[in-house]
């Protein structure tokens, strides 16, 4: 190899080492960036999160009663439910729904047909807050089905003497379920669920394959907008750091539940 | 034990009672019968079908075969709100206490008196107070399962079912799970609901217990009732040899 050959790709590592620093970490770019990554793709973040966790739960509640029950007929359709939703991946089930639910909605605004109309002025977030059911309706499903699971595993690991003491005591099994299995089920699924949140809390990214318009967008979708208007990779490494400031706390979070269920203090 | 309090009505009945969990039988062909204010102590070696007997008076189990009458009411006819009703007249302790860890011990007895009974929050608690004091423990009211010892947690449990007011009262085994020095105080519990003149079914392995407070010991063995008798019957003159064999060996163990 020539000296010359040599100089010149030392020059090319060069080149490319200090342009890995424009190109990923500009200082410029970043305070393009902030604040509308916060104010938009954080804060939609967030709302994602927080209706598909609420969602999921409430529905992942119900899948684990039922998937529970004594009764063939009602726990069998719930465990199928489960594996069908957990069978298939999230992507897939998020681009059905996105392609499929605008059907339902025009321009963003609700558009239940007729008799249904009074369905159009139950949702809280706004008259174009609709921007948000697509992308939500199918992380609660996912998130509900796994919680589903998570429930299930919680109220079997409350010990088979609690619901006969309290059946003994003439209570009947909806109370049971509500006043002594349940809050002790969630005493011990407590750690697994906020570790379903922080995945939630990722997951959400996927929305951004769904084309929500300016406003709703997400921090992927935001931080992919602003990487393809300025022609730099800076706002997805910018996503990152905003999904890390939330997700570490989280997972830091799950690991003190897990410390303080492994010293039995329930 | 005087036999006088011991009055004619029959509580609880069984006839022809089987109960198998798969092919396994463990009851077979039970008759047996309990009189109101009667003490009647069950023996017999584990595995024997005493706290089977015990657990479908109250339809923890489903009997297999036959028919219990409890308080009047054939149980197998029973549907699940004449079930639920029966169950607050027939209090239950298990050998394993089975209180509510996530509740105060008070809140472990209001729990029933609110959601079944449907009284109000301040009769349901001082009716509470005073079970709670009947067992000894009022001063322990605010404090956790967790952090009461074994004696205290079956002496709430105790309690926990007496609020309920019941007929009739059966204990599985009550004391097995406590520490030796810890049993004393919950059969000091037992002795005075039975001088109290409640009507109780008392499995157990304390034979002492039963020999100075029961009106009545039944010896069941394999799932049957091989003998019974008064206290003096069973203990000092037993006439089974499977009778015989286990007294001596639960009585001569020291």
């Amino acid at each position: 190899m020539s000296a010359h050959q040599l100089f010149s790709s030392l020059h090319i590592a060069n080149g490319g080492l200090s342009g890995i620093g424009d190109e990923f970490f500009s200082g410029r770019i970043f305070n393009k960036v902030f604040p509308e990554i916060f104010i938009e793709g954080a804060k939609n973040t967030i709302i994602f999160t927080a209706i598909a966790f609420t969602g999921g739960l409430i529905f992942g509640l119900g899948l684990a009663l039922l998937r529970t029950s004594k009764k063939k007929y009602l726990r069998w359709p719930a465990a199928s439910f489960i594996d069908f939703i957990r069978g298939l991946p999230l992507l897939l089930i998020m681009i059905v729904i996105g392609l499929g639910f605008p059907i339902l909605f025009k321009d963003y605004q609700l558009n239940f047909p007729g008799p249904l109309d009074f369905l159009n002025t139950m949702w809280p977030f706004g008259r174009d807050g609709t921007k948000y059911i697509p992308g939500a309706l199918a992380l609660s499903l996912v998130a509900g089905a796994y919680m589903a699971e998570t429930i299930r595993a919680g109220i079997e690991s409350v010990p088979k003497g609690q619901m006969e003491a309290a059946r003994s005591l003439g209570m009947t099994n909806s109370q049971t379920m509500r006043k002594v299995i349940l809050p002790q089920a969630f005493r011990t699924i407590v750690g697994p669920l906020t570790n379903e949140l922080a995945l939630l809390f990722k997951d959400t990214s996927l929305v951004s394959v769904l084309g929500v318009e300016v406003g709703g967008r997400e921090l992927t979708k935001f931080a992919r907008d602003s990487t393809n208007q300025l022609a730099n990779t800076t706002p997805l490494i910018a996503a990152g750091i905003c999904y890390l400031i939330i997700t570490i706390p989280l997972l830091q979070l799950v690991q003190y539940f897990e410390r303080r269920s492994k010293a039995g203090t329930r | 034990m005087s036999e006088a309090k011991v009055e004619e009505e029959i509580v609880i009945e069984f006839t022809n009672v089987a109960k198998s969990f798969g092919d396994k039988e463990v009851l077979k062909d039970i008759d047996f019968d309990v009189h109101r204010k009667e003490v009647v102590c069950v023996i017999g070696p584990s595995g024997s079908g005493k706290s089977t007997l015990l657990r479908c008076i109250t339809q923890l189990e489903t009997v297999s075969k036959g028919e219990i009458t409890v308080l009047g009411t054939p149980i197998t006819k029973c549907d699940k709100k004449a079930i639920n009703e029966l169950r607050t007249n027939v209090g239950i302790v298990f050998q394993n206490f089975h209180l509510f860890p996530h509740m105060t011990a008070i809140k472990n007895i209001t729990l029933a008196l609110l959601k079944v009974k449907k009284m109000n929050e301040k009769d349901a608690k001082e009716l509470a107070m005073k079970c709670l004091q009947e067992v000894g423990l009022e001063e322990k009211a605010d404090m956790f399962p967790a952090s009461l010892s074994g004696g205290q947690q079956q002496r709430v449990a105790i309690a926990r079912s007496l609020a309920m007011k019941p007929q009739i009262m059966l204990f599985d085994e009550a004391t097995s799970a406590l520490d030796p020095e810890l049993v004393g105080d919950v059969l000091q519990v037992m002795r005075n609901l039975a001088e109290e003149v409640m009507t109780m079914v008392v499995v157990t392995h304390e034979m002492d217990f039963a020999r100075s407070v029961a009106d009545r010991v039944v010896f069941m063995d394999g799932g049957v009732v091989v003998e019974e008798g008064t206290p003096e019957d069973i203990f000092t003159n037993p006439q089974n040899e499977r009778t015989k064999t286990f007294l001596s060996r639960v009585i001569n163990r020291l």
